[in-house]
């Protein structure tokens, strides 16, 4: 009995030693494991679904292409549903999985209470998606998209270097920070871009008349009304402006997008309409339409949205900087996260959103791309 | 003042008007009901909002004439109308406090705005320009200094014929007649012999399918229906009627005008006029009543204790 105690004891400590030994030792060492967050069920899943599936096609890519510095990714998504509470959950999730870096999270909610979070434990993190300010409030964290303040900047940018007006008005919603917020640095930028603002004027709540405010508009002469707002208060904004009689360009930003998916809109309206998008998958370019091609054979032929794209470009940010100080799996997160956060300052991408570097705030640089609804479709411009 | 700061004065008052008809053909709905039934219907803006789905699905699913679409929200909001006050307000007619049929209200305008959200979605619809009552290019005048769009001639034009009709029916028939009387008294009437509730239900019925028609026009005029459509402007027309003396139907539409115009000149004249045009609009209308309690055309009637 003594004996086959004994050998007992031996046999399961020599298990239970090689159980330990055994994740590290044979799969933790030769993957770099990238987690991503965001809704992929519920009502924003599309944005959620994009970001998965576009992760999902680079990540394909660049192990079939051989892998960062030799090493193959694992990608893993947990759902949100675009719910704060819930991401934190998704985050600890991941972080038990071994998540080395994170992709996420895609809505900005949820993306600043995990950055709380990832902040503490020293996680990178990229969000493809998260616009709001605080998203990229701490120093481990950064974006692909633009802030929502930086889309007014942007916008100023394009109509300036464009030439496609100089007298401008701007139509915004008065109690909504996004808009609000955009609004501020469009008329801070306007100056440097030889831009005139002529009239600008304010909606608050759920207003749905917004003809004295285009009437101003018409009669200060503006060829151009910038509407820094959703779709929806945008939709009667064109109907409005057609009853005036009144047809100037209409610039928008990314609230603008799913102004064509109103249910049983007249897309006539939106004819001409302008709105600063980073993606759109009718563009011609060779990047894009590869993209697009590779995205329809995984998805059932989907068509990717620009959060795919940023999701794309997040993943292959990632690569760049890892591959620029020779990074291998078998560092952990901590130390992969002090590494990358002046990596990241020192890489350039040519992605699908435009040739990306980034400041130490977590701000990316890039040139602002526009598309032009023509035939009720978005083309590029 | 030159010519065209005229023109832009002009056009915002014509604004102004087509803004408040909107709100004068809501007013006369409500204050029918409380002329006669001495209720607030909170409800009734969402009554709006359910004629406008009825009339954009009749024409989405079925391919019906606008007309057509028209003539089934009328049917559909006229029995809704007659239902609601059937099984959630007459129970209560005899309840000790006014109150309990007021929060009845409340609770039946969420009822329709949650099964409308359940039925249709969050996401807002919107109407194509064959689908509208009344479609074609704005009416421009003065070299374009003006353009008036035809659906804001429709509504005034609407709501004249409806004012009209509604004081002949009130003041001309044996039911109207009813209605006066059980507006004045209601157990005074009983006793001479007047169908007290059917002459509600009657009430009820008319301001629901006047309910359909503004649901109609306020979606042609503003082509985004959601859920939650009806509420902001059905509290505007409760102000209107308010302004104008409730319970009066001359006095609806008056405020009704009175109110988009206020609410048009504000946003144009005074600086940053467009954040702050309601807080003004009720200003106004505190203003009113300080100085004429019972509203422009309300009757000022002593309450015997």
């Amino acid at each position: 009995m003594k004996k086959t105690n004994r050998f007992f004891v031996a046999l399961t400590s020599m298990a239970m030693a090689a159980a330990l030994l055994a994740p590290s030792s044979v799969f933790a060492a030769d993957t770099f494991k990238i987690g991503g967050i965001g809704p992929t069920t519920g009502g924003a899943a599309a944005y959620g679904i994009a970001v998965r599936n576009g992760a999902e096609v680079a990540v394909q890519e660049i192990n079939e292409a051989g892998g960062i510095n030799g090493y193959q990714i694992e990608f893993r998504m947990e759902d949100d549903v675009h719910d704060a509470e819930k991401s934190v959950y998704a985050y600890n999730t991941l972080k038990d999985w071994g998540m080395q870096l994170l992709l996420g999270t895609v809505t900005s909610d949820p993306c600043i209470a995990v950055a709380s979070y990832a902040v503490e434990d020293n996680m990178f993190l990229l969000t493809p998606s998260g616009s709001a300010v605080d998203c990229v409030a701490e120093d481990n964290a950064f974006r692909v998209c633009f802030s929502d303040p930086d889309q007014g900047a942007k916008s100023a940018e394009y109509i300036g270097t464009h030439d496609i007006a100089t007298k401008v008005a701007i139509l915004y919603k008065g109690d909504d920070p996004y808009s609000t917020g955009i609004t501020e640095s469009f008329v801070g930028e306007a100056p440097n871009q030889g831009l005139e603002i002529v009239a600008s004027d304010a909606f608050i709540g759920e207003n749905t008349d917004f003809k004295v405010q285009l009437q101003k508009a018409k009669d200060a002469g503006a060829e151009l009304v910038f509407l820094p707002i959703y779709y929806g208060p945008a939709s009667l904004i064109l109907q409005q402006a057609k009853e005036i009689d009144y047809s100037p360009i209409f610039f928008g930003c990314d609230g603008l997008d799913g102004i064509l998916g109103i249910e049983n809109f007249d897309t006539s309206l939106a004819e001409g309409v302008m709105l600063l998008t980073p993606f759109t998958a009718n563009a011609e370019d060779e990047a894009t339409v590869h993209f697009v091609e590779a995205y329809e054979a995984a998805f059932n032929g989907l068509i990717p949205i620009q959060f795919a794209a940023d999701a794309y470009d997040g993943i292959y940010a990632m690569k760049a900087a890892l591959e620029s100080f020779g990074a291998t799996p078998d560092m952990d997160a901590s130390e992969l996260c002090d590494q990358m956060k002046t990596a990241m300052t020192e890489i350039t991408v040519d992605g699908l959103t435009g040739s990306i570097t980034w400041e130490a705030t977590g701000e990316p640089t890039k040139e602002p791309k526009a598309v032009i609804i023509t035939n009720g479709e978005y083309e590029p411009m | 003042m030159n010519f065209s700061t005229f023109m832009s004065f002009v056009s915002y008052l014509k604004d102004g008007i087509s803004l408040g008809a909107v709100y004068a053909i809501i007013a006369l709905g409500y204050t029918m009901v409380y002329g006669i039934a001495k209720m607030l219907n909170f409800a009734h803006g969402d009554v709006i909002m359910v004629g406008a789905y009825i009339s954009l699905t009749m024409m989405t699913k079925t391919g019906a004439p606008p007309v057509v679409a028209l003539l089934v929200a009328i049917v559909g909001c006229t029995l809704l109308g007659v239902t609601i006050e059937f099984v959630a307000y007459r129970p209560l007619r005899k309840a000790s406090s006014p109150l309990a049929v007021l929060i009845t209200a409340i609770g039946v305008s969420y009822l329709l705005q949650n099964l409308a959200l359940k039925i249709f979605g969050a996401g807002p619809e919107s109407i194509r320009d064959e689908q509208k009552i009344i479609s074609g290019s704005p009416v421009v005048l003065f070299n374009g200094q003006l353009a008036i769009s035809r659906i804001t001639i429709l509504i005034v034009i609407c709501i004249i014929i409806i004012m009209c009709a509604l004081t002949w029916f009130v003041n001309r028939t044996r039911r109207g007649h009813a209605m006066l009387a059980v507006s004045e008294d209601r157990d005074a009437a009983q006793l001479m012999g007047v169908n007290v509730n059917g002459t509600i239900s009657l009430t009820f019925a008319i301001g629901s399918a006047l309910a359909a028609v503004a649901g109609v026009l306020l979606f042609s005029a503003y082509p985004s229906l959601t859920p939650y459509t009806g509420s902001m402007p059905g509290i505007k027309a409760f102000v209107a009627a308010v302004f104008g003396g409730i319970g009066s139907i001359p006095g609806a539409m008056i405020g009704g005008i009175l109110l988009g115009i206020i609410e048009n000149l504000a946003k144009a004249y005074i600086p940053s006029g467009s954040q702050v045009s309601d807080a003004i609009v009720f200003a106004v209308l505190i203003f009113v009543l300080l100085i004429r309690p019972a509203g422009l055309f309300g009757k000022n009637i002593q309450e015997k204790v």
